[in-house]
């Protein structure tokens, strides 16, 4: 594996004296894709939210590419352009055009000409299937569409790290799987990701690393094959059978 | 109603809307500014700042404008402040405007999901692009209609300009009728000038907020 990219040492999360993340260490070589699996509220989207800093932490540090990223808020959107993040719920920006939607942050905070920012958005596009709908609006798009719009908004910023928070979450069956694929495709070009998913099958196909997050901490963590053949905790195996019905049926 | 009286008074209401129209548009424009900032400074709050533009928008909400006036226009000239009369006109209605504009374009940012303001900086914008390109012309949407209320109200305010000697429509009427005691045509005129003003800004608004509510369906 390559350099590292991300480092997190002994993350410490609360809120309001709740510890949500407790004493997390977890590193991210270039070209990984780690997936964290987990029951809901154990602190999964609250770590990706750390990772760019969209919460405050209250102890431990996280470095980006060796520059820490909760030391100084002024140097904050510098180091967030070396990250992009993807939504649930897409969050897209509704009264602008998909390809003004892609192209604003490269040309607000890269400074890049209009022609060369439109030029490389029209290439992502095409690569997700959308480029006829550059200039439709948001509310014109399927949820899986704006969900791929979102992901080519976030990698025009050409990011060192990809993150993405349960992005199929909010999709209908159908629609998961063109979500999925566009995720397995930047897997396969090396992007270095950090994905929090629901989808087993997904994470096993997709993920270099399974990381099972409970209780706050990082209770389990191997290879895909390793952790749904052979889980070893006791949590992991409990958490990994609420999702198959064979003891329902006896 | 005598036509003659209502023809020969028509150029001096003329005048005298110009003034109202001249005064209470700047003064509704510096009145967009300060509310702008103010709004900005609570979204994002800024700590001092922000009970510095609370403390003013509940001053300038909770007095009537005719005080502020009587402040600007007998209160300054005794710190040593020169001022005129239209001068006075403005920013008393800027300060009155300013108060109620932001609390229109406050609860027109508030109004935008919070993870919208998450989604732009994610992407490496600063909280000053963020703000300017994704959250205010959302929030700008849903106030239009608060803001446009603002505007017809600050219009209408501009009738006590009369009393700090600014000869607009209500000083004029008020001074043919101590003249002349043609109250009929005096009020009539009064009237009809400040509907001549009024409803273009009411018909022109209603038309933006119908367009505007087309264009965010579905949002």
């Amino acid at each position: 594996m390559g350099r590292e990219i991300l480092r997190i040492e002994h993350l410490h999360k609360e809120f309001e004296g709740k510890t949500v993340l407790d004493d997390l260490s977890l590193t991210l070589a270039e070209g990984e894709v780690a997936v964290i699996v987990g029951p809901s509220g154990c602190g999964k989207s609250t770590l990706l939210r750390c990772v760019n800093a969209l919460e405050p932490i209250q102890g431990g540090s996280i470095f980006l590419d060796g520059a820490e990223i909760h030391a100084d808020p002024r140097k904050l959107p510098q180091l967030r352009q070396k990250v992009g993040m993807v939504f649930q719920s897409y969050e897209l920006f509704p009264h602008k055009s998909i390809l003004d939607n892609i192209t604003l942050a490269p040309r607000k905070v890269q400074k890049r000409s209009r022609e060369d920012a439109e030029a490389e958005a029209l290439t992502l596009l095409e690569r997700v299937g959308l480029a006829d709908r550059a200039k439709d609006y948001p509310r014109q798009l399927s949820g899986g569409q704006k969900q791929r719009v979102a992901i080519v908004r976030s990698l025009i910023m050409h990011p060192a790290l990809m993150l993405f928070d349960e992005v199929t979450a909010a999709l209908d069956p159908e629609m998961v799987r063109e979500v999925l694929d566009v995720l397995l495709d930047l897997a396969k070009q090396g992007r270095t990701m950090l994905i929090v998913t629901h989808e087993m099958q997904f994470a096993r196909a997709v993920a270099d690393r399974i990381l099972f997050l409970d209780d706050g901490g990082i209770v389990e963590e191997g290879r895909p094959a390793d952790f749904f053949d052979h889980p070893k905790t006791e949590r992991a195996q409990r958490f990994l059978n609420t999702f198959t019905f064979e003891t329902v049926k006896e | 109603m005598n036509a003659d009286v209502l023809r020969s008074y028509l150029p001096l209401y003329k005048e005298a809307a110009m003034l109202t129209i001249r005064l209470g548009l700047l003064g509704i424009a510096l009145a967009f500014l300060i509310g702008l900032v103010c709004a900005a400074v609570l979204y994002c709050k800024i700590p001092v700042l922000r009970t510095v533009v609370r403390a003013y928008i509940e001053l300038s909400r909770n007095t009537p404008l005719l005080i502020q006036l009587f402040f600007l226009y007998y209160g300054l000239p005794k710190l040593g402040i020169r001022t005129t009369p239209e001068a006075c006109g403005v920013s008393g209605l800027a300060f009155l405007g300013g108060g109620y504009m932001a609390e229109a374009f406050r609860s027109g940012m508030e109004a935008i999901a919070p993870i919208q303001l998450e989604s732009a900086l994610s992407l490496g914008m600063t909280r000053t692009q963020a703000l300017s390109s994704v959250i205010l012309p959302q929030a700008l949407t849903v106030s239009f209609p608060a803001l446009m209320a603002n505007v017809i109200f600050l219009m209408k305010e501009t009738s006590v300009f009369s009393a700090v000697s600014l000869m607009d429509l209500m000083f004029t009427a008020k001074d043919l009728i101590g003249l002349y005691y043609n109250t009929t045509e005096s009020l009539f005129l009064l009237v009809v000038f400040y509907l001549l003003i009024l409803l273009p800004i009411s018909l022109v608004g209603s038309l933006i907020e119908r367009r505007l509510r087309y264009a965010g369906a579905g949002l």
